[in-house]
């Protein structure tokens, strides 16, 4: 587990490169937190480090559910925020994105546990003064792999 | 040339039957019609299978209300993207299997070419409506998209500027539900603000060191988050009309700051309002204010058009109906999938 204090969005969105950087294909990750939060930066950033263009918007999937941006691996940003019964998201084709060729971030990710892979690496963004407070983990698989990748670099600043 | 379109890129399932690309001879959207009283009670929204269970009635009532046989429908068409693949690929089959049993071109189109084209629909009894000339400013906003186009023709559409968080209709949506207000965010927003008082808070216009006209409402949505957490109690009466009516207000005049910007950085004077948030009297409103006494023009479908439909589909679909018609289709062309991620512009 990894327990970090992120005081503004541009740490939020720093703190989503570099895990971007350490993804890939397959991989799932889950954002969890309140309205405002900072999921939003927090996939921006994601997306930059998974090498979506710059000039690519990357922004909010509430209405459309799912948005693909094309990165080094597919960015799949997924916001589960309408789903109110797992029954509302059968024959979406959620699943063909999730855990497959690309990588993908998943808010509200409790409106539809299923789709989560038990390797997930869970993400939990809380307000916290003026800025916000960060918790990742992972049971095992790949986002452990990630977490470590992660919890390696932030050791040696220079990688 | 009679066009039957189908939509089911998002929530609803819809089909419609224009004429030459703007008389609009039927008009069925799934929710707003009694198709689901037939299947007994209230079924999820989102599902993908209410698009199944729904396509089929829709496209019937279709043909029915516009007085058609089936010989007298000249081409299929249909949206195929953006949107969920397993939603777009209801219509996408029907529409296929359609074009085939008729023998008859069936033309692919873009959600968001449909939402610009809706400015120019009719009913078969209504005047038509002048439209826009080109080249034109296009503000397509809704729940899932806020941009600004530059639109050169029907077929030639550049992207000026686009939300870089939230849409506009997503911020109503969750103003709405944070404020215990309901779904959709729109119109119980624009209800809930008569009477109250815009300049009761005070939220800052989002402005970019880039000097961009993108558009940004997560802020907003924050900063009510913020009033509502303050006062540590849901608004009522008064507070919470002053409180609506300063987010409204607080929105529509970011959307017409840019509107405006953008109409003077590309010498535009015909300005297009399109998607679901075009509904909405106040935007309505501020975008002539703003535009009129510069020598602008605004146009603005009528609010059914303005929401998902089928008919702006069918509509945009008329010069690439036309053309395949006269041509000769080729029956390959019916080899089309659906795209989720189909943009609009190279830009």
């Amino acid at each position: 587990m990894t327990d970090l204090y992120l005081p503004d969005a541009a740490a939020t969105h720093a703190l989503g490169v570099e895990l971007g950087r350490r993804c890939g294909a397959g991989d799932v990750l889950a954002a969890e937190g309140p309205l405002g939060a900072g999921k939003t930066s927090l996939a921006q950033g994601l997306a930059r480090g998974l090498g979506v263009p710059a000039d690519h918007y990357v922004n909010s999937p509430t209405y459309a559910i799912l948005q693909i941006h094309p990165g080094r691996v597919p960015f799949c940003h997924v916001d589960l925020y309408r789903i109110e019964d797992p029954d509302e998201a059968y024959g979406l084709g959620l699943e063909e994105s999730v855990g497959t060729d690309g990588v993908a971030y998943v808010e509200w990710p409790r409106r539809l546990p299923d789709l989560i892979p038990p390797d997930a690496l869970w993400i939990r963004l809380t307000p916290e003064g003026t800025g916000r407070r960060i918790v990742l983990s992972a049971q095992g698989g790949r986002g452990a792999r990630i977490l470590e990748a992660f919890a390696a670099a932030r050791k040696t600043p220079s990688s | 040339m009679r066009v039957l379109a189908i939509e089911s890129s998002c929530d609803e399932t819809a089909a419609a039957i224009v004429t030459d690309g703007h008389c609009v001879l039927s008009d069925v959207v799934a929710t707003q019609t009694a198709v689901h009283a037939k299947y007994g009670g209230v079924v999820p929204e989102l599902a993908s299978r209410n698009h199944v269970v729904d396509i089929v009635p829709v496209v019937q009532q279709a043909l029915a209300t516009a007085g058609l046989d089936w010989p007298e429908v000249d081409a299929i068409a249909v949206t195929r993207g953006p949107g969920l693949v397993g939603a777009l690929l209801v219509g996408l089959q029907v529409a296929k299997a359609l074009a085939y049993a008729l023998n008859k071109p069936l033309v692919p189109v873009h959600h968001l070419a449909g939402h610009l084209h809706a400015v120019y629909l009719h009913g078969p009894t209504e005047p038509r409506p002048a439209g826009p000339a080109f080249p034109h400013l296009a503000l397509a906003v809704s729940g899932g998209h806020t941009a600004l186009y530059r639109v050169d023709a029907s077929d030639r559409v550049t992207q000026i500027a686009n939300t870089r968080d939230d849409a506009a209709g997503e911020a109503f949506d969750k103003v709405a539900r944070m404020l215990g207000l309901g779904y959709p965010g729109g119109p119980v927003v624009e209800r809930g603000a008569r009477g109250g008082d815009p300049s009761a808070h005070t939220f800052t216009l989002p402005r970019f060191k880039d000097g961009g006209l993108d558009f940004s409402f997560s802020g907003l949505k924050t900063a009510v988050l913020t009033v509502v957490q303050r006062r540590g109690a849901l608004p009522e009466g008064q507070d919470l009309a002053d409180l609506l009516a300063s987010f409204q207000a607080a929105a529509v005049a970011q959307l017409v700051d840019r509107t405006v910007a953008a109409t003077q950085a590309h010498g535009l004077r015909d300005v297009v309002l399109a998607g679901g948030v075009a509904c909405n009297t106040a935007l309505r409103e501020a975008a002539r204010a703003a535009l009129l006494p510069r020598g602008g023009r605004v146009h603005v479908p009528p609010p059914r058009w303005c929401t998902d439909n089928a008919a702006m589909i069918a509509g945009a679909a008329h010069a690439a109906a036309l053309r395949l018609a006269g041509a000769g289709h080729d029956p390959a062309d019916r080899r089309i999938n659906a795209s989720g991620t189909w943009r609009l512009t190279a830009a």
